[in-house]
């Protein structure tokens, strides 16, 4: 199942989806977006590059593994419960760090709220990896 | 604090040897005792002296101040008692099981096990606060549990470990919920204030309630008749075990608790006939089953049996005389009984064998355990000086002064007279009888690791016996305690010529009479059928299996139709409820108009959905489907909810891509279903359709209260520094719900890794 259109399309798109994956993410928290989105486009982009190329790029070393990725997750997510937890808070309490303003991006707030986004997003990343792995094994090999 | 470091102490030892126990030699042996002999020291040499002029130590931390629990600890006199047992022959015990178990590959394991059964029982007799007492004495129900296991290759041990473990924890249940009660009840946890206001608490309207659900507590760890079945199963445990928790500490648990309860729910004439009659039942019981026994262990636990119905008939009399005896039993039992399992080990480990019918003449080759055995089996039979003499006399003494005197003396003597003829049969006859035939091993004596601790335990039962006074600070507050008020005791060995004296001699002739006679006894052996207590445990747990195997396969059939069916005729029923509920479909109008957009979309969907049912190519099938999967993404659009059309189409689109790469490989296309199945399947999937609209319209004539939508909307960005409300909802109010859902989707990942992992697996076996 190798096409040059497909290959060269997923080559320039991938990336591209991947980083607009990491944009919806950030912008999730004033605009449309957020963590399950952006890690579903993430996903699509990498599945478009294996797909260009076949199933084996799922399970080469440099790729991430979606088991990591889900651990990772979830760890980052009880992570930013536990920062509140440090600032004599309660469990998951959103910690913000005052406004800054950065080159390129303009104002920035960074928050728990944030962290525990990310986590989500890596978890559906995570998941969608992994079916699409355990798929391909079952029927690719 | 002293009750922390006590409890540190034996935690810190259980990963220590679980680490160090493995290798046998000279260190394991010098180290591993050792923490349970600094605990003993700490107890005898720091606590005792406070508990004995002060009544009791007592410590408290703050541990769930939510629920009110603390982790209160007040050691008195009986605590002491115990903690003293516990460590006390613990570390004989660990000494013991050195010799025992040698280069065993998991000895480690059993040493550790052993420290947190230590850990748990010594936390039992300190606790103060009814739920710290519940978990530790839960943590020695699991501790036995995994100990009776220790041969886990046997399926017969597996099975005995899980009876013992369902009885107690069944009866552990009850004691919750009767301690819940009580705590009500008289208004406090602490069992030390509970003690203030026990008066209140038997005229308490849940009184019944209370003592019975307690009493099964008691009654399950104690081996009390009907529960009594898994004591003797649970010989199949290593002998150090046995001789630790199956007879000297654990299952004096149960006792413990009701010595402990006395002042709180004791002495009501339900109390007296409750424990009085299973006390009865279960000390003729115990001798019956212990002398159609030829295993040495198993007529141990036997007399083990006996010894705990006694000691329940005597609190259930429950006077000062008899709590005073009941405590000078438990003590001089703990020390024989320890002793003669130890032997029993030894026996068992040097000879190869614990059948009584083919030991005999052990004397010679075994000469110092023979001495052990004898000094401890003296003591059994209760023959002066020995302190189990001092433990029948004192009961004597308390049954004739009881108004039923002659009832419970009569079967006190009985009882007394096949624990006597027991303790022969175990003790005496197998080192002193003539040679009976030869043994699997050739016999030698034990290494002295393994003769150390019978030894010390019987000359102390002897040492105690004749310098009974050395006992009586102990025996004056732990006797308090269980009244609940203060008193002096003293107690002598040598009472003069009376009743109780004469009593001795009449047990003494009549169990020599049945060891004389006990031939026959044995001849019945093979006969007893099983009890009848134990046949319906079997029959309650192959029930429960059997409902379980039932409902598995009807539930988890295994086929995506059926779990789909299941699914949504649950769902169904489900709704047609709730629509019943709120007045089944009156008040139901349609409002509102639609956009020709909108009316464009449900046309598509609807043609889309006929076409996915009735196509004959699973492409098309999943195009349909995929166009239908847009079509909401659109509604959701119309509807200004940007971010659920955007994961729609996303999740839609991820989901043809997928598939569309598996469709190639699924075999073909075809109608599985019979035609009846299809209608069935059809008229459900229609009934239920139609019902989900109806619900959703008749949801818009309802008034719920007030949304808490506007309220979000506003704190989104004031509160949250967030203006998009959706998002808002999910990372930050409403987070540990966000946290649940992708816990659930990563344990559905691992679910799929699996699934795929053992398909690959049947694959290699089928390319084989």
């Amino acid at each position: 199942m190798s096409s040059a259109i497909l290959n060269i399309t997923a080559r320039f798109l991938g990336p591209v989806l991947v980083l607009l994956s990491l944009i919806v993410l950030y912008r999730g928290h004033n605009l449309p977006g957020g963590g399950f989105i952006g890690g579903l486009i993430a996903a699509s982009g990498i599945l478009l590059i294996v797909l260009a190329k076949d199933w084996h790029g799922l399970e080469r070393s440099w790729w991430p593994n979606p088991l990591l990725l889900l651990a990772s997750g979830l760890a980052v997510t009880v992570l930013s419960g536990v920062i509140g937890l440090l600032y004599g808070q309660d469990f998951m309490t959103g910690i913000w760090l005052p406004a800054m303003e950065l080159p390129l991006l303009g104002k920035v707030k960074l928050g728990t709220p944030l962290l525990f986004d990310v986590g989500v997003y890596l978890v559906v990343l995570g998941f969608t990896l992994k079916c699409a792995q355990a798929l391909g094994e079952e029927f690719w090999k | 604090m002293l009750t922390l470091y006590l409890l540190g102490i034996l935690a810190a030892a259980i990963p220590l040897a679980a680490v160090f126990g493995r290798k046998n030699g000279l260190l394991r042996l010098v180290l591993l005792p050792l923490p349970a002999f600094a605990a003993f020291l700490l107890l005898a040499g720091f606590a005792a002296p406070e508990v004995l002029s002060s009544g009791s130590v007592s410590f408290s931390a703050s541990w769930i101040p939510q629920l009110g629990v603390d982790l209160a600890f007040n050691l008195n006199g009986l605590g002491l008692l115990l903690a003293l047992l516990v460590t006390g022959i613990g570390t004989l015990i660990i000494i013991y099981g050195h010799g025992y178990m040698g280069s065993h590959p998991h000895s480690n394991r059993l040493f550790a096990l052993l420290y947190l059964f230590m850990f748990a029982m010594t936390g039992l007799a300190m606790a103060d606060h009814l739920m710290v007492f519940f978990v530790f004495w839960e943590l020695t129900s699991v501790s036995s549990y995994f100990l009776i296991g220790f041969q886990h290759k046997d399926k017969g041990a597996r099975d005995n470990a899980l009876q013992a473990l369902l009885v107690t924890g069944l009866g552990g249940m009850a004691l919750m919920a009767g301690f819940i009660l009580m705590a009500m009840a008289g208004n406090s946890w602490l069992i030390s204030e509970l003690t203030l206001v026990g008066d209140e608490i038997k005229g308490h309207p849940q009184y019944f309630a209370i003592l019975i659900l307690v009493l099964l507590g008691a009654f399950t760890k104690s081996a009390q008749f009907p529960f009594h079945f898994w004591l003797p199963n649970a010989m199949s445990a290593p002998t150090p075990v046995s001789a630790y928790l199956h007879s000297a500490t654990m299952v004096k648990a149960g006792i413990f608790l009701m010595f402990l309860l006395y002042p709180i729910i004791g002495g009501t004439g339900l109390w007296t006939i409750l424990l009085t009659t299973t006390g009865s039942i279960t000390l003729l019981l115990g001798g019956v089953y212990g002398l159609c026994q030829y295993d040495l262990k198993r007529i141990l636990a036997g007399t083990t049996l006996a010894v705990l119905g006694l000691l329940t008939i005597l609190l259930g009399i429950g006077t000062e005389k008899d709590i005073l005896a009941a405590l000078i039993f438990l003590i001089g039992h703990a020390l024989y009984k320890a002793t003669l399992f130890m032997v029993a080990g030894s026996v068992d480990h040097e000879t190869g064998t614990r059948d009584t019918r083919v030991l005999g003449f052990l004397r010679k080759s075994m000469p110092w355990t023979a001495v052990i055995a004898l000094l401890a089996a003296f003591s059994k039979m209760g023959l002066p000086p020995f302190f189990g003499f001092l433990g029948k006399e004192y009961t004597y003494k308390a049954s004739i002064a009881h108004e039923w005197q002659w009832l419970l003396t009569a079967i006190l003597i009985v009882g007394n007279a096949m624990i006597l003829s027991l303790a022969v049969k175990a003790a005496i006859l197998p080192f002193w009888r003539t040679s009976q035939g030869s043994l699997p091993k050739v016999p030698h004596e034990a290494p002295w690791s393994m003769r150390a601790g019978p030894l010390l335990l019987a000359v102390g039962g002897m040492f105690i016996g004749i310098f009974p006074h050395t006992m009586d600070p102990l025996l004056s507050a732990a006797k308090s305690a269980a009244m609940g008020y203060s008193l002096e005791t003293e107690i002598k060995l040598w009472q003069g010529f009376n009743i109780p004296l004469m009593l001795s001699a009449l047990t003494l002739l009549a169990g020599l009479t049945i060891v004389a006679r006990n031939h026959w006894l044995e001849s019945w052996t093979t006969r007893i059928p099983e009890s009848i207590s134990g046949r319906v445990y079997k029959g309650l747990l192959n029930g429960v299996m059997k409902f379980a195997n039932w409902q598995t396969r009807a539930l988890q059939s295994g086929y995506l139709h059926n779990y789909i069916f299941i699914i949504t005729s649950v769902t169904l029923v489900l709704i047609t409820f709730k629509l019943w509920r709120f007045g089944g479909l009156s008040n139901i109008e349609v409002t509102g108009s639609l956009s020709p957009g909108m009316v464009i979309v449900a046309v598509v969907m609807t043609v889309s959905l006929v076409l996915a049912v009735m196509t004959k190519s699973r492409l098309t099938a999943l195009l349909a489907l995929g166009l239908i999967g847009f079509g909401i993404a659109y509604i959701f659009a119309e509807f200004s909810a940007p971010d659920l059309a955007i994961t729609q189409i996303l999740v839609e689109t991820l989901t043809i891509v997928l598939f569309a790469w598996a469709v190639f490989k699924l075999p073909e296309f075809g109608r599985p279903s019979s035609r009846n199945t299809l209608l069935r399947d059809a008229a459900l999937s229609i009934v239920t359709g139609v019902l989900v609209t109806v619900l959703v319209l008749k949801s818009q004539t309802l008034d719920f209260g007030s949304a808490i939508s506007g309220t979000l909307t506003e704190w989104s960005l004031a509160k949250a520094y967030g203006a998009n409300v959706v998002n808002v909802i999910l990372v930050d109010f409403r987070a540990i719900d966000t946290w649940g859902e992708i816990v659930v989707l990563t344990i559905a990942a691992i679910g799929i890794w699996s699934l795929a992992s053992s398909r690959k697996g049947v694959k290699k076996e089928g390319n084989k």
